[in-house]
Order: structure tokens, then C-alpha cells, then sequence
């Protein structure tokens, strides 16, 4: 619902709000210019001193003007000629021109009309709406996604595009917010739709003689430049007639022959608020306030096209699901969350199947999870996949929490069902963690939790059967995942080890694939990838993929992994009997879980065999020379020693601080656990000093390797899983 | 030049119950071209005394900025009834505008007279832009403002 409120308004209205964006950009120079450039009255002058100066320069003077900026204009008639001119305070003599800047005012028009008089007007104005509709349902959606207000700054992921829109948008909606609702305000102060003070009716006593001096009049004497707005003279040779005062306070009149008050009227409430807006619209008064909302405006140009592009990439990566129905609705609510999508494919095959069966459906993301509005809703179906080690997927940010802040659980059961790989210890964590959170709510479920193993249609289909069962109705499932779109990759180097210790392994360099305009745009494929992303390689003979870890990233110009031929391994056996030249089909899937990040904390690189692969990666991708201790286990330095030489010629670089390796075979096997452990002192010292634990490589390792840290670690007070819970330890495991 | 013509039944004070007491009265006002937006122009008849005696057109319908036409504000408090009916778009630098009306014949030689208030955006306000004697005689004849007003002519 909020994204569609974001998303129609901001496509319908992109031209409007461009330009009124640029061109209320460029306007918010010129309050900025004119403080600058106007001559200022010293402190403390007072208004019949100006008036005194002025009037000797300029005797027919007729008004005198006084703009936020502090600019002084004078107007006056001279043997019958207009003149005009910018006033210096300092002497009352003309220093400018009054003539109005045309730059300024051709964009004033456009910015408020387009020139197009009262319906350009509203026009604007329905663009300003939309600024500000777009800026508060912008500012849920982040909130939604990062996951609550405290994390409002928060880090983000995922392709550029969709950085850049966020990242611009939470520093620039301040500006849009304040712009737009000004914007309407003032629109409707336009066209009489705010109520206005009135001016103070005009003395009908006057004291019928003309001649006092200005510079004598009490009032003009007590007030102070800064507080001026406009003066106007009487008209010569009318004894009727009376000077006008305006001043920041009021309105008044003043006898021309006593220079007595006759009349006072103060600014009204409305009035007030209607300068102030004013002020804060147009920066005239608040120069540096301007300049900053037009820098923050700058930026919707660009949240403009980022938005397209994220838009139209969202449409790409998730199936139209047909026929969904509103919320309020649906008998069965289907909560997708899911990180790069394909959960969405299953989503849409339950979907069709269930709406075929005679039920009302809506699929929604999860972080979309509203209870209060399923009023209809029969059984609510969360299908998740796991992002990382249990965490919520994107799609599903905020569940748990909505989940936990609401007053109790919805009144329909729940089914659960989680999307993983068998291979990883966190299988189906984060459904897990959802049943549990549900349970402890009292929620309710009427089957227990499902699991669907590597997207298995197998799975799937006896799932559908269980659900069908639950609800009464036949469900035949027959899901076929689509596939991440294929590249072929040509392979164009390979380095071979091991053969002496019967562990054949290669390290394979592809070319990189040319990528088009649009996936460089939104980082789609192999446009953007980094070391310790993956690599789905399609077999001959399987559908299944296999995933490898790359040990370069896109900036290396080559794609790079490293295969240890399994005995009777169908993916490991052709890719291992590769030559140059030859190709296999692949596909990205990208791994943000597992990065060094930024900063300049140590790093401390723990692999083994083929796991050095990642590691090797961010080795030579440290051009900015942080800190890395990398501690590589092998079987034996004349055979499987993968990137040998490299570490050597990176350590002289500065890449590598520090390269430990642990040999198995022999006398005396060593295990890169044991070099972790000769080196405790040391490691516990780096961990104390914030570094960062990267592990890859199999699974017996891994848990060695959490076993030595726990053991390096105990005098310090802190545990592998605490440093899991700061993002300080993270694995890659096979 | 685009010109605004615009054929007043008129409400005013200015009317008579009979038509056949009146005479058509053509308008002629043309801008200088000063540089700025689109200037509002209250055009207004007073008597002999300078007393205000009603409103005949009003160029520009925003009531909000009506203050800056000074002399037919005060006059009339800013009444929008006095122009009601009688109001059209403001006149751009340098355009003509052009109205025709039907003026009560006791209005001519009787020693009123027709004046414009004139107020550009950002611009000076400039009330008694144009001040002519209701004459028989100076029908016809142009008259330059001080300001804004390139000329002004009325013809009968």
C-alpha cells in the first residue's frame, strides 16, 4: 500500500517535481546574492535617519522599501520622470538598480506556473502534493526497511540504484518535506483560501496640515531599519493624505503636519505564519536556509531516475502475481520474504493454485505484515527463505518486530513454511525464528513448519498437498524455479595443483562477460560482483547448480575460482577438465554476508584447501593496505600451496600483512587450527583491537577453527558467538 | 496585441436605470514595456471633490495584492464588491487592454474624473498612474501614465 503510494505519485508526477526541483534549485541562490550584494544599514540606525538621507538625495521620494535581505529601495518622481534605485543606507544615494533580476523572475514563473498563469499554478501545486506525499511515504518505506527509526542511517545493501535513492533521500527529505508543505500553504494563500488581516482603515481626522519633517516623527525616530517594510509618502499636495508605516509589528499612519500616530493595526496570527512560510519557501530572510533546501532538492533529479531504475528492476526480478486482492479482503494472506527473489516464484505458483481452488488471495512481501488490516483473512502463509545466518530477508525486514510491537496475534492460524539450503548449519533459521516468535505470541498455527530444500519442486508439491489437506482443498503444486539469468563464460587460464597429494585442483580465470548499460545500472549479473560473492555453475546433465566462491572481483577484470576435483563430482569433473578456450554456463548469485567491509580494523583471514579462494580475493583486492593476517592450511607446500607466489608478491605489495600457513601431511600433521592456537597471544591482541574473523572453507575446519578462537579467546571475556552477533566472525562454509 | 474586450453591463454605481441615458465608452490601455510580471490596473471615476465614486475594471484577480493599488484601496477599503463582475486577468508588459462600457451621460463634463491605479510584483506601486477629466472634449485624446502606462485613451 505505502510503496504504491510511493511509487504512482513519483512516476506520474517525475516531470512535474523535476522541474520544479531545478528550477527551485537555481532560485535559492538569490536571496543569498542579494544579502551579499545589498548595502546594509549600520546597527542601530534608525528609520528617520534613513528617511532624512534619502529625502535629501531624492527629494520627490515617494516609498521606500525595505526587503528581507535588508536591501533598502527607494522609489521617487523627479520633475515627473520615475526613478527607482537600490539605496546605500550609509548616504541615501541610489547604488543599484531596482530593475527586477529577469533570470530570476523567468524562473520564479516557471517554478510557480510553468507560465501557464492560474492553472500552471495548481498544476505546481499538485506537483508540490506530490513532492510531499512521495517524502512521507518515502520516509515509512525506510523506516519499514531498515527496520525502525533508530536505524534510520543505517548501512545499506543491494544494487546502486537503490543505495543512491535511499542515501539521498534521508538527508534531502527534510527539505522536501519543509518545501512542499510550504509550497501548498502558500498556493493556497495565493488563491484566497487562508483567511488575511486586514490593513487598518484609514484616519478620517487628520490634522489637515502638511509639513513636518520625517526625521522629527516619534514613531519613525524609535524605529530601527531592521524592523522596516515599506514607507510610503504622502501624496504631494494632498493635506488629506498621510504616511503609511509597515514594520515587522504592523501597519500604521502617521500625520503629515504632526507626525502623530493616528492609527495602528499589528500583524496578525495568520499573517505571521504566512511570512514565516514564506520565508522558509523562499529563503528571502533565511538566505543560508535556502541555499541549503535547494542543495537538498538538487537531489531529486536523481532520486528520480534511481527510482525508475528500481522500479523497473523490481518488475523484472518478481512474477506478476495475478489477481491479488486486496488485504482487507483475502481469505488466505501469503507473506513472501525473501532476499534475491526466487521465493516470489513459489509465491506466485501458491498463489495461482490456491486462487484456482476457489479462495481470494493477497501476496504481499512480509515486511509488509499488517494484522490489522486482514479482516477477511481465514489462515495467514509465510513463506521465507534465510538471509545469512538466520537474519530476516529483504523482503522480510521488520516482521519480527511489527510481529513483537503488535497488542496480540492475529485471530487467523499460520503455516510457516522455509526456504534453504541443507548444506548450511542455519537451515530455514530465519522461518524457524519466525514460528518460534509466534508461538511465543500465542499465534496460533495450523500445520507445522515446512522446510523446502534447495528450492526442490519435490518439496514444494508434498507441501502443497500437507496444506491443501489442512484447508479442505485439492492443491497440486508444479513449481519449476526460474532460473537467474545464465552467462557463458569462457574460460581463459587455468593453474593446476595437487596432483602429488591426490587432491587434483585448479584455479580458473573466465573472462569477464560484457554486461549491458541497464545491469551495469542495477547491478544486475556480472556487472557488480566482489570477491566472496558466488558463482552458480550449471553442469552438463543437471539442473541443479553448483556455487563456487570467486576470488576476484569485478574490478580484477576476470572471474576466478577455485575447483577441487571431487571423485565422481559431476560440476567438479568438467569444470576441472576445462581447457582455455572453452565455456561453461554460470550464473551470479551475490554473498553480502560474507565481505571484509570498510574501514581500516584488521583483518584476520582464516582458510583452507579451495576456501582460500574468497580470501585470496580480498587479499588482492586491499590496494588501500589495511591490515591482513591470513592463516592458510594445505596438505603440503610442493603441491596444494594455491596462490603461492601471489602471496608472496602481495605481502610485498602491502596487500598482506602477514601469511601463517599450516601443513597436514608429513611427520607431524598441522592443522590451521593449531596455527591459530601458536599464535593465540597475537590473535586475542588483534581481536581486542576490533579486528574482523573471516572463515572459509569446510565444515570440519570451521568448527576447529571456532573451537581454537573460543579457547585464544577466553582470557578476553569474548566468544566466537558474541563476535557473530557484532558481524565481527563470519563464515563461508561447504 | 492582444487585446481584451469585454462588454460591461455594468452593476455599479456608475449605471443608470436606463441605457438610453448612457453611452458606449471604449477604454484603450496601453502598457510600457517595463520589464516585470503582469501589472494589476484598477480603473475608478471620482467627483469634483477627488471623492471616490465607483470602480469600472479591475485587471488582476488576486484580492490579496489589491493593497498595492493604493489610492482605490483606501478609497474603497478594498471592497471586492466594488469590482465584482468587473474584474479579468492582470495585463502584461506592454499588451493593450481594451474594455467597452456603458457610461451614464451625467457623468461627462460634470467635472469627474477617470483614474488608474497601476502595481507590478517586486515592482513600484504606482496609484495615480493616470488622472484625466471625463470630458466630451478629450474623448479621443492619449494620455501617458507616469509609470506603467504607455497610453490611455477613452473614445466614445
Amino acid at each position: 500500500m505505502i510503496r504504491a503510494l510511493h511509487r504512482w505519485p513519483g512516476l506520474v508526477a517525475l516531470a512535474l517535481v523535476t522541474v520544479l526541483s531545478l528550477s527551485g534549485a537555481a532560485l535559492s541562490v538569490f536571496p543569498g546574492a542579494e544579502r551579499i550584494a545589498a548595502p546594509q544599514a549600520e546597527a542601530g540606525m534608525t528609520v528617520a535617519t534613513l528617511v532624512d538621507r534619502i529625502l535629501s538625495a531624492y527629494p520627490g521620494v515617494e516609498q521606500i522599501r525595505r526587503a528581507p535581505s535588508g536591501r533598502i529601495t527607494a522609489y521617487w518622481f523627479d520633475q515627473g520622470a520615475p526613478g527607482a534605485a537600490v539605496i546605500n543606507p550609509a548616504t541615501g544615494q541610489g547604488a543599484a538598480s531596482a530593475d527586477p533580476n529577469q533570470t530570476q523572475r523567468w524562473l520564479t514563473n516557471l517554478h510557480r506556473s510553468l507560465f501557464l498563469g492560474d492553472g500552471g499554478r495548481i498544476a505546481m501545486a499538485v506537483g508540490a502534493a506530490a513532492m510531499l506525499v512521495l517524502a512521507l511515504s518515502g520516509v515509512l518505506l525506510v523506516t519499514r526497511r531498515a527496520g525502525g527509526w533508530r536505524h534510520w542511517f543505517a548501512r545499506l545493501r543491494g544494487p546502486l540504484a537503490g543505495r543512491l535513492h535511499v542515501e539521498i533521500a534521508r538527508i534531502a527529505v527534510v527539505g522536501l518535506v519543509l518545501s512542499s508543505t510550504t509550497a501548498l500553504w502558500m498556493t493556497a494563500s495565493t488563491f484566497d483560501l487562508l483567511p488575511v488581516g486586514g490593513v487598518p482603515a484609514m484616519p478620517v481626522e487628520v490634522s489637515g496640515e502638511t509639513g513636518f519633517a520625517p526625521v522629527l516623527m516619534p514613531l519613525l525616530v524609535a524605529t530601527p531599519v531592521a524592523e522596516l517594510r515599506e514607507l510610503s509618502f504622502p501624496y504631494p499636495g494632498d493635506a488629506t493624505d498621510v504616511f503609511t508605516l509597515k514594520t515587522d509589528r504592523g501597519t500604521g499612519y502617521l500625520d503629515q503636519g504632526t507626525g502623530a500616530l493616528l492609527a495602528w493595526t499589528d500583524l496578525g496570527g495568520w499573517e505571521r505564519a504566512s511570512e514565516t512560510i514564506y520565508m522558509l519557501h523562499t529563503g528571502q530572510g533565511a538566505a543560508t536556509l535556502g541555499l541549503v533546501l535547494g542543495l537538498m532538492v538538487l537531489g531529486v533529479p536523481a532520486m528520480g531516475v534511481t527510482g525508475v531504475v528500481v522500479w523497473l528492476a523490481g518488475r523484472r526480478g518478481r512474477p506478476r502475481i495475478r489477481g491479488n486482492q486486496p488485504a482487507g479482503r483475502a481469505e488466505t494472506i501469503l507473506l513472501v520474504g525473501t532476499e534475491g527473489g526466487t521465493t516470489w516464484g513459489f509465491a506466485a505458483t501458491l498463489h495461482s493454485a490456491l486462487t484456482q481452488a476457489g479462495q481470494s488471495v493477497h501476496t504481499a512481501p512480509m515486511s509488509a505484515f499488517a494484522p490489522d488490516r486482514y479482516a477477511a483473512a481465514n489462515r495467514i502463509v509465510v513463506l521465507a527463505a534465510t538471509y545469512g545466518d538466520g537474519a530476516a530477508p529483504a523482503s522480510a525486514k521488520g516482521f519480527l518486530d511489527r510481529l513483537a510491537a503488535a497488542d496480540h496475534a492475529p485471530d487467523a492460524p499460520l503455516a510457516v513454511l522455509g526456504f534453504g539450503d541443507r548444506s548450511f548449519p542455519a537451515f530455514c533459521a530465519f522461518a524457524k525464528a519466525v514460528a518460534a516468535a509466534a508461538q511465543a505470541k500465542g499465534w496460533p498455527q495450523f500445520m507445522t513448519i515446512g522446510t523446502i530444500d534447495r528450492q526442490s519442486p519435490q518439496d514444494f508439491a508434498r507441501w502443497g498437498r500437507a496444506l491443501g489437506d489442512a484447508m479442505g482443498v485439492d492443491l497440486e503444486l508444479s513449481h519449476q524455479p526460474v532460473l537467474p539469468l545464465v552467462k557463458t563464460l569462457i574460460l581463459v587460464s587455468r593453474h593446476d595443483y595437487g596432483a602429488e597429494v591426490q587432491a587434483p585442483t585448479a584455479i580458473l580465470r573466465f573472462a569477464l562477460p560484457r554486461a549491458t548499460l541497464w545491469q551495469r545500472l542495477v547491478g544486475a549479473g556480472f556487472a557488480r560482483f566482489d570477491a566472496g560473492d558466488l558463482i552458480g555453475i550449471m553442469p552438463d546433465g543437471s539442473p541443479v547448480p553448483r556455487l563456487y566462491s570467486l576470488a576476484s572481483a569485478r574490478r580484477d577484470g576476470f572471474i576466478e575460482i577455485v575447483v577441487k576435483k571431487h571423485p565422481g563430482g559431476l560440476a567438479s569433473s568438467q569444470l576441472t577438465a576445462l581447457e582455455p578456450g572453452q565455456t561453461v554456463t554460470a550464473f551470479l548469485r551475490r554473498n553480502p554476508g560474507f565481505r571484509p567491509g570498510r574501514g581500516r580494523a584488521p583483518l584476520i583471514l582464516i582458510g583452507a584447501g579451495t576456501g582460500i579462494g574468497p580470501l585470496a580475493g580480498f587479499v588482492r583486492g586491499n590496494a588501500r593496505q589495511r591490515p591482513v593476517h591470513l592463516f592458510f592450511g594445505m596438505r603440503h607446500p610442493d603441491s596444494d600451496f594455491f596462490y603461492g607466489e601471489d602471496l608472496r608478491a602481495w605481502q610485498d605489495e602491502g596487500r598482506l600483512t602477514r601469511l601463517v600457513t599450516a601443513v597436514s601431511r608429513g611427520t607431524k600433521p598441522h592443522y590451521v587450527q593449531d596455527a591459530l592456537r601458536g599464535d593465540a597471544a597475537q590473535v586475542a591482541q588483534l581481536i581486542r583491537d576490533g579486528a574482523r574473523v573471516m572463515v572459509c572453507g569446510g565444515r570440519d575446519m570451521a568448527a576447529g577453527v571456532a573451537d581454537a578462537l573460543a579457547e585464544i579467546l577466553a582470557p578476553t571475556g569474548l566468544t566466537p558467538a558474541v563476535l557473530k552477533t557484532q558481524g565481527r566472525y563470519v563464515e563461508d562454509v561447504y | 496585441m492582444k487585446s481584451l474586450l469585454a462588454t460591461l453591463a455594468l452593476t455599479t454605481a456608475l449605471t443608470l436605470p436606463g441605457l438610453a441615458m448612457a453611452r458606449p465608452l471604449t477604454l484603450t490601455t496601453t502598457l510600457t514595456n517595463y520589464g516585470g510580471d503582469g501589472a494589476y490596473l484598477a480603473l475608478y471615476v471620482t467627483d469634483a471633490s477627488g471623492a471616490y465614486v465607483g470602480s469600472l475594471w479591475m485587471a488582476g484577480d488576486k484580492s490579496r495584492y489589491y493593497e498595492h493599488l493604493s489610492d482605490w484601496y483606501r478609497a474603497t477599503g478594498g471592497d471586492t464588491a466594488q469590482v465584482n463582475g468587473i474584474t479579468g486577468a492582470s495585463v502584461g508588459a506592454g499588451r493593450t487592454l481594451e474594455i467597452t462600457l456603458d457610461l451614464a451621460d451625467t457623468l461627462f463634463d460634470a467635472g469627474y474624473t477617470l483614474r488608474i491605479d497601476a502595481a507590478v510584483e517586486d515592482m513600484r506601486d504606482s496609484p495615480n498612474e493616470v488622472a484625466v477629466p471625463l470630458t466630451t472634449a478629450g474623448a479621443g485624446t492619449p494620455v501617458t501614465g507616469r509609470r506603467y502606462v504607455a497610453s490611455f485613451a477613452y473614445d466614445m
